[in-house]
């Protein structure tokens, strides 16, 4: 059993991530894997059995409406992720793991500090298709929208590499940000959409650290892969 | 003034008939720069103002409503071939303008979209505003929705008669207090709610229920046993049946019955002026494709397409072709595909199933992970629109939910293997 843990559906689910769920959910039904989704909205306690977290990106009054209470599970949050449980959290959730956001008027707002990471707000914008070279899992491939610079510390490693996106700040090349099995990332899509591999590394991490038999069935993924070649190649 | 600019615009606008064209954007271009307040000196002029139309959902239709009830009382020139700009509202007005520089008509319909709403009514504050809805929509584009209802705030700011506002939307209904014009409000009956969600319900957030009166309220939705639709309209009842189908026609209906209220319009008069009003472009117009009902359908946002894919629950079409493009027109992102629940609407039906378009491999994606089986992948519009077309039975129906860029190049394909079965187009046809 898989339990996926939703985080703030109301609230952070812009530019279609809630397909990351969908994608994953799908991935285990159809290898027979059992699969439950447990949506946490403001002040609902997260799942003691969680084995992987997911949130998307929201609108700016919406990342206000649910900082409190995302910041209130900052401890729970950075212990969930020594344990290993397996993290892809997209823009704005992805800041707010971070140690802070610095809003462009210069006010301060405390972060979870899951990762080592912190986002300084700009008033420009990082818009369009993005894909981005990976060691482990290959190319990735998504679209990015964001204004909100990131910049990554010591105790995390990017997710990959963008060629032709602006990734975390427009500046590094870098993009994403990945510590133990969590991950960080600017890339909506939603990104597993067209990543399939990288779908299936978040599962078969969740199942490794179930101590379960992470031997996942393959899937015929040939039409996902047509749909990256083809993201890659339209204009930005 | 009016005159040269009128001649001015006119020539422009025969100088691309010579060459073909039908040029939208152009002459109204042409006459903005070298005479800028010859829009607002023409508009001034109509006895009964101008009406704007705008929101993220069902503009075009809405519009087509508005001015074809209108015209039970009045002559009223309208933007009705999509161009919502500023631009396409001055080319219309000197198309329209007779030689000596009048403009023959009482009343002016037009159909903004939001970011361009606030540009036109700086220039020509409207008497009258109709705000339908504010949904997401291309966000690489607009940014975020509750930025698009300042931009609505700021339309109603300056509309100087009527606001109708729908009430059942929270964000519209709030716009209420950003106005000095008469406030009225069109809605949805309570029971029929469920079925008209707002953007957060449609994230799982509790449904809103308003008791705020409405000039105008949708009762009934039309069903097999009963096709028209029930609106009470000024404290009156009233049934229509309407052209435009689907249930969101049906709101909008009500949203423009509020609006011809606030003119002094009887309820008799705005029903017979919606029993009327033929499909608007690429909403569910109708072609014959070798023996076949071709339906074209326009998809441009998340809550759109789940209302257009609601046309399908009293329908049986034989195959149905999803064509997404992601130019600039459609919008990049074209993640909005996931949020539309495909599985109420598809899963399970014996419909031949294909996408098409630069992103039809996204959409076969989409569906694929709602269980949904698609039975071709085929970028190319015209072999996938053929393809359906040769899999189904003469007499079968094909509907093709395509977003904007590919319903122009559908509606061309069209033209050119079938031939349009709606009396509108056909006149469209014969300009060069």
């Amino acid at each position: 059993m898989i339990t996926l843990v939703h985080l703030y559906p109301r609230e952070m689910n812009i530019y279609g991530d809630t397909g990351n769920v969908i994608v994953l959910r799908r991935r285990c039904e159809w290898r027979g894997i059992d699969v439950r989704v447990v949506p946490i909205n403001v002040g609902e306690p997260l799942p003691h059995d969680a084995d992987i977290v997911l949130g998307g990106g929201g609108q700016d009054a919406a990342q206000g409406d649910i900082g409190a209470d995302f910041v209130s599970r900052a401890a729970t949050l950075r212990a969930m992720a020594d344990d290993g449980v397996v993290f892809l959290t997209i823009c704005g959730t992805y800041q707010m793991l971070g140690h802070e956001f610095l809003t462009q008027d210069g006010v301060h707002i405390a972060g979870t500090s899951v990762l080592d990471v912190t986002t300084q707000g700009t008033p420009t914008r990082l818009i369009g298709n993005n894909h981005i070279d990976t060691a482990e899992f290959g190319r990735l491939v998504g679209y990015e929208n964001h204004s909100g610079m990131t910049t990554l510390g010591p105790g995390v490693r990017p997710l990959g590499t963008t060629v032709t996106g602006r990734g975390n700040n427009g500046k590094d090349r870098t993009e994403g940000a990945v510590r133990d099995n969590v991950f960080g990332t600017y890339l909506h899509g939603p990104v597993l959409a067209k990543s399939p591999r990288f779908a299936d590394e978040l599962l078969r991490r969740a199942l490794v650290r179930q101590g379960a038999d992470a031997g996942l069935a393959p899937l015929d993924d040939s039409l996902p892969e047509q749909a990256a070649l083809v993201a890659v190649g339209r204009p930005r | 003034m009016n005159l040269l600019a009128v001649w001015l615009g006119k020539l422009v606008l025969g100088c691309l008939r010579l060459i073909g064209r039908r040029g939208n954007a152009l002459p109204g271009l042409v006459v903005e720069k070298v005479f800028p307040r010859y829009l607002p000196r023409a508009m001034a002029r109509l006895t009964h103002g101008v009406v704007v139309v705008t929101g993220t959902n069902g503009k075009t239709t809405t519009t087509k409503m508005v001015a074809t009830i209108l015209a039970e009382r009045y002559r009223v020139l309208t933007n009705d071939t999509g161009s919502n700009f500023v631009r396409g509202a001055i080319t219309t007005a000197v198309e329209h303008s007779r030689w000596n520089g009048r403009l023959p008509y009482d009343v002016a319909v037009f159909e903004l979209d939001e970011a361009w709403a606030v540009r036109f009514t700086e220039v020509v504050p409207p008497q009258r505003l109709l705000l339908l809805n504010v949904m997401r929509d291309q966000l690489d584009r607009f940014g975020e929705i509750d930025a698009t209802a300042r931009l609505l705030a700021k339309v109603a700011a300056v509309t100087t008669d009527a606001v109708v506002l729908n009430r059942d939307d929270p964000r519209v209904a709030a716009i209420a207090g950003e106005t000095r014009a008469a406030v009225s409000y069109f809605g949805v009956a309570p029971e029929l709610r469920a079925q008209f969600p707002n953007d957060e319900e449609l994230y799982g957030g509790p449904l809103y229920v308003s008791y705020l009166p409405a000039a105008a309220e949708l009762r009934a939705l039309p069903s097999e046993a009963s096709p028209e639709t029930s609106l009470n309209v000024g404290d009156k009842d009233v049934q229509v049946l309407l052209r435009a189908e689907g249930a969101h026609n049906a709101q909008n209906a009500a949203g423009a019955a509020a609006l011809a209220l606030t003119f002094g319009f009887f309820p008799s008069e705005v029903a017979s002026g919606l029993r009327r009003v033929s499909p608007a472009f690429g909403r569910g117009q109708s072609f014959d494709v070798e023996g076949r009902r071709l339906v074209l359908q326009l998809v441009k946002n998340p809550a759109g397409f789940r209302q257009t894919l609601r046309t399908l629950d009293n329908a049986d079409p034989a195959a149905v072709v999803v064509a997404i493009n992601d130019d600039y027109a459609d919008g990049r992102d074209v993640s909005w595909l996931w949020d539309v629940d495909f599985v109420p609407t598809l899963r399970g039906r014996a419909t031949r199933l294909s996408t098409s378009g630069t992103r039809a491999a996204d959409m076969a994606v989409r569906l694929r992970y709602d269980d949904i089986d698609v039975a071709e992948v085929e970028p190319d519009l015209e072999k996938a629109v053929r393809q359906a077309v040769s899999t189904v039975d003469t007499g079968a129906q094909v509907v093709v939910f395509s977003t904007y860029t590919a319903m122009w190049a559908l509606h061309a394909i069209l033209l050119r293997i079938g031939r349009t079965t709606d009396d509108r187009v056909r006149e469209e046809q014969e300009i060069p």
